[in-house]
C-alpha cells in the first residue's frame, strides 16, 4: 500500500499524520540515516554469518579456535634466522617471529638498493649522453613490463644453476658466487661494533637535537649557525672514535672451503639473493621513472635562473633541483616501498623462509587457518602502515612550509 | 653610451645543427664526461654483444625433440620452446582440444585490439565483449555440440591468464566505482565501510588475499556448498583489483568541480542522475590513464596464480621445465613467455601514454 492510498483510506484526522510521514520519506538526512543503517546492518550480518559458518566447520574438523596454537612446539626447521635462533622444538610465535624478521630482513635491503638502482637509472635516462639514456629507458621497460614474480623465479633458477661451490664464482676479495648462495668475507665479532652502534644512535640524536637548536636560534637571531660540519662529526665521527677506542679490530671472517661447503664469512642463500634481485630490480624500474619525472617537473626557468645567478653545478643540484623534486617524488615512492614489502611475500614460491611461508607450514600443520592468515594479514597491515607514515613524516619535513 | 659607430664583426652562421654526424656530437660526444661514458660502453658492448648473438642466434638450436642435440650445442636451446609450447600455453587442457584455447586467445586479443579503438567506445562494444565472452566461455568449457566438455581444473595456461584478466577487470571495475563513490560519499558510515576496505586490501600483498581465498573461503561457505577453486580465485582477484582502482576513481572525482555537483543539486537532479550522467562520464574520462595503468597491473598479476596452484602462463612453464630433460633450459622458456608478457604491457603502456595526450590536448573530443 502506497503512502498516497494509506491517506486516503484513513479518518479526516489523519492527512496531518500522512504528511508527516512523507515529509519524513522524503527527508534526506532519514532516508541517508535509514541507507547505512541497513548497509551496516548487512555488512555485520554477512560476517555474522560467514564467521558462524566458520566456527561451525571448525568445530567439525575438531579444531578449537583462538591463538594458543602459538605458543605448541612448531617441529619444523626454518633455513635462515637472523638475531633470533630458533630450532624445530620452538615455538609456532617464535617461527612467526623468525619469518617476520626474514621478510623485513630483504625488503629493507631491497628498499635501499632499489633507491640507488633508481637513483641511478633516472638520472641516466635524464643524461645528454643517448647511450646512457636508451641504456636506462631499456632497463626501466624491461623490468616494469614483466611480471615481478617471473622475475623472481628466473633470478632463482640462475641461483640455483651456478656450479657447486668447489668451482664458485669469484671476483676475488674472498666473493664467492655457487649454487649455495652468495658467501661474503665478514668482520669477526667483536664489542666495538656494539660499541660504534650505540654511538652512532647516540650520533643521531644529537644531530637531531643539534638541528633543532640552530633552527631555533634562527626562529630568534635570523642567523643560521653553520652546523654541517658538526653534524657529520656527531653521524660519521663519534661511531668511528666510539670503534677505535673499543680496539679498533680489523679482522675479518674470511669463507673458506671446507669439505663440499664454506666456512666462515656470511652467506646470503640462493632465495635470498633471487628475492632480492627480483624485488630491488623490480621496484628500482618504477622508482627510476619516479626519478625522472621529479626532476622533468622542475621547470627548465628554474635551472636558468639558478645558472644566471652564478649557482654552480653542484649548488644547483642541491639549493635548487633536489629540494622541488624532491616534493614531487616522495609520496609515489612511499608507494613503491610498501609494495615492495607486500611483494616480499611473492617469496612463498621460491621457499624464502618469509612470513607467508612460516604461516602456510604452520595453518599446514595446525590446521588454524583463519587465525593464521589473519595474524600474517594483520602484520602487514601494520608494515605497510609504518612505511607510510614514516614517509608521511619525511614528507613533512621536505613540504612547503608555508607560513 | 654611444654604440652608433660601432659595427659588429660579422660572425659566421651557426653549424646546421643536424645530420648524422651532428647527432652523434650531440648525442654521445657533447662534453668530456659524456664522450668517456660513450666509450666505455662502447667497448662493454664490443666483449657482450658477439657471444650473445653467438649464444641466441649462431649457435643455438631452434627446433629437435632430442635435448641430447641442444646439450652438445653451446647456445641457446630454443627447442625447448618447440617441444614445451603446449604445456606453456595451455597447462593441463586436454592435447587434443588445445585449438579451441588458440580460439579463445584469438577472440580475446581482438576484443581488446578493438577497445583500443575510441571511435568504437560505445555500447556495442559493451555488447560485443559479452557476446564474445560468452563464445570464449563456451568452447573453453565445452559439453555441446560434440565438444569434448573440460572442467575448470583441467584448463590453464595462456587461455586461463586471459579469463582471468578480463574477469577480474570486468568484476573490478564497477566494484571499484561503487568504492569511490562510498568513499567520496557525505554519509559517515558508507564514508567509513568504503575506505576501511580500500585502505586494508591496499595494506595486505595479493598472495596473503588469495591465500584466504584458497583456503579460509571453503571454511566460511555453509556445510557442503563449494565454489570452484578458480571462481575463488577469480574473486580474490577481482577484490584486490577493485581498492587499487577505487583510488583511481576517486582521483576522477575530486577533479571534478564542485560547481558541477551544486549544479546539478539546485536542478533537482536525483543522485544517481547526477551521478551517472554528470559526475562519472567526467571523471571515468579524466582518470582512463591511471585505470589502463591498473590494468596492466592487473595482467602481471595473474602470474600470481601459480602461488595456490593454478596453472597460469607462468605455471605452465614452471610445470613445463619440471622436466629434468628440458630444465636447464629455464632461461630460454622464461625469456619466451616474458615477451609474451612483455608485448601486451608495453603495447598496452604505450597505447595508454598516446591517449594520455590525447585527452590532455582536448583535441579529438
Amino acid at each position: 500500500m502506497t503512502i498516497a492510498q494509506d491517506a486516503r483510506s484513513s479518518s479526516s484526522s489523519q492527512p496531518a499524520r500522512a504528511r508527516a510521514l512523507s515529509r519524513l520519506v522524503h527527508d534526506r538526512r532519514v532516508r541517508d540515516a535509514v541507507l547505512q543503517i541497513i548497509v551496516l546492518g548487512a555488512v555485520v550480518a554477512l560476517i555474522a554469518y560467514l564467521v558462524g559458518n566458520a566456527s561451525t566447520a571448525l568445530k567439525a574438523r575438531g579444531i578449537a579456535s583462538g591463538f594458543g596454537y602459538l605458543s605448541q612446539e612448531a617441529g619444523f626447521g626454518i633455513g635462515e634466522s637472523l638475531f633470533l635462533t630458533y630450532s624445530p622444538s620452538d615455538t609456532y610465535l617464535r617461527a612467526f617471529a623468525v619469518g617476520l624478521i626474514n621478510t623485513l630482513r630483504v625488503s629493507m635491503l631491497a628498499i635501499i638498493a632499489a633507491t640507488l638502482i633508481g637513483l641511478v637509472f633516472g638520472l641516466m635516462r635524464l643524461s645528454s649522453n643517448l647511450g646512457a639514456s636508451k641504456l636506462a629507458a631499456g632497463y626501466v621497460e624491461l623490468f616494469r613490463n614483466t611480471p615481478q614474480l617471473l622475475q623472481i623465479v628466473f633470478w632463482y633458477a640462475v641461483m640455483t644453476d651456478l656450479p657447486r661451490p668447489r668451482q664458485a664464482l669469484s671476483p676475488g676479495g674472498d666473493i664467492y658466487l655457487s649454487n649455495r648462495g652468495l658467501i661474503l668475507p665478514w668482520p669477526a665479532p667483536h664489542a666495538a661494533y656494539l660499541w660504534a652502534f650505540a654511538a652512532l644512535a647516540a650520533g643521531a640524536l644529537g644531530a637531531i637535537l643539534l638541528t633543532r637548536w640552530a633552527r631555533g636560534v634562527q626562529a630568534r637571531t635570523g642567523e643560521l649557525p653553520n652546523v654541517t660540519h658538526w653534524r657529520t662529526v656527531l653521524i660519521v665521527g663519534l661511531p668511528m672514535l666510539a670503534w677505535a677506542i673499543a680496539g679498533a679490530p680489523t679482522e675479518f671472517e674470511r669463507p673458506a672451503l671446507r669439505g663440499f661447503n664454506f666456512t666462515g664469512g656470511v652467506t646470503l642463500s640462493p632465495e635470498f639473493v633471487a628475492l632480492f634481485l627480483g624485488l630491488a630490480l623490480y621496484t628500482g624500474a618504477f622508482i627510476a621513472e619516479i626519478v625522472r619525472s621529479g626532476v622533468e617537473s622542475v621547470g627548465r626557468g628554474q635551472v636558468e635562473a639558478a645558472r644566471s645567478l652564478g649557482l654552480s653545478q653542484s649548488q644547483i643540484y642541491r639549493l635548487v633541483l633536489i629540494p622541488q623534486a624532491l616534493r614531487v617524488m616522495i609520496p609515489p615512492t612511499a608507494g613503491q616501498y610498501v609494495s615492495l614489502a607486500k611483494s616480499s611475500s611473492l617469496a612463498v614460491v621460491i621457499g624464502y623462509p618469509d612470513l607467508v611461508n612460516v604461516s602456510n607450514t604452520t595453518l599446514n600443520q595446525t590446521g588454524h587457518v583463519v587465525e593464521a592468515l589473519v595474524l600474517m594479514s594483520a602484520v602487514y597491515l601494520l608494515i605497510s602502515f609504518s612505511i607510510a607514515a614514516a614517509m608521511n613524516l619525511y614528507n613533512r619535513a621536505v613540504a612547503i612550509k608555508e607560513r | 653610451m654611444q654604440a652608433s659607430g660601432m659595427t659588429a664583426p660579422r660572425l659566421p652562421p651557426a653549424k646546421a645543427a643536424t645530420g648524422f654526424w651532428s647527432w652523434v656530437r650531440v648525442g654521445f660526444f657533447s662534453s668530456t664526461g659524456s664522450s668517456i661514458l660513450t666509450l666505455v660502453m662502447a667497448a662493454i658492448l664490443v666483449v657482450t654483444l658477439p657471444p650473445l648473438v653467438r649464444w641466441a642466434f649462431l649457435d643455438s638450436i631452434w627446433q629437435t625433440d632430442d635435448p641430447a642435440i641442444c646439450r652438445e650445442a653451446s647456445g641457446a636451446c630454443w627447442a625447448v620452446v618447440a617441444e614445451k609450447h603446449r604445456v606453456m600455453l595451455f597447462g593441463t587442457y586436454p592435447y587434443e582440444q588445445q585449438w579451441r584455447g588458440v580460439l579463445v586467445v584469438a577472440l580475446m586479443v581482438a576484443l581488446i585490439l578493438a577497445s583500443t579503438v575510441r571511435r568504437w567506445w560505445t555500447p556495442k562494444l559493451l555488447m560485443a565483449w559479452v557476446a564474445g565472452l560468452a563464445v570464449a566461455l563456451a568452447l573453453q568449457f565445452g559439453g555441446f555440440l560434440g565438444l569434448e566438455f573440460v572442467q575448470t581444473t583441467m584448463w590453464g595456461g595462456l587461455p586461463l591468464t586471459m579469463f582471468i584478466f578480463v574477469g577480474t577487470i570486468a568484476g573490478g571495475m564497477p566494484f571499484a566505482v561503487l568504492l569511490a563513490l562510498g568513499r567520496q560519499s557525505d554519509m559517515p558510515i558508507i564514508q567509513k565501510l568504503s575506505a576501511g576496505y580500500i585502505e586494508t586490501i591496499r595494506g595486505i600483498p595479493l598472495v596473503n588475499i588469495l591465500f584466504m581465498a584458497a583456503l579460509m573461503f571453503p571454511l566460511f561457505m555453509p556445510e557442503g556448498v563449494n565454489f570452484d577453486k578458480l571462481l575463488r580465485a577469480q574473486v580474490g582477484m577481482i577484490m584486490f583489483f577493485a581498492a587499487y582502482t577505487a583510488e583511481s576513481v576517486r582521483g576522477g572525482l575530486q577533479a571534478i568541480p564542485r560547481g558541477q555537483y551544486e549544479a546539478a543539486d539546485s536542478l533537482g537532479v536525483s543522485y544517481w542522475d547526477r551521478t551517472f550522467k554528470i559526475v562519472l562520464p567526467q571523471a571515468l574520462r579524466i582518470v582512463i590513464p591511471p585505470i589502463v595503468n591498473d590494468v596492466i597491473r592487473a595482467f602481471k598479476n595473474t602470474s600470481v596464480l601459480v602461488i595456490i596452484g593454478v596453472l597460469d602462463l607462468l605455471g605452465g612453464t614452471m610445470a613445463a621445465l619440471e622436466d629434468p630433460e628440458w630444465t636447464r633450459y629455464y632461461v630460454e622458456a622464461y625469456l619466451f613467455i616474458a615477451i609474451l608478457y612483455f608485448v601486451f604491457c608495453f603495447s598496452m603502456s604505450q597505447y595508454s601514454q598516446k591517449l594520455e595526450a590525447e585527452l590532455k590536448s582536448g583535441r579529438n573530443y
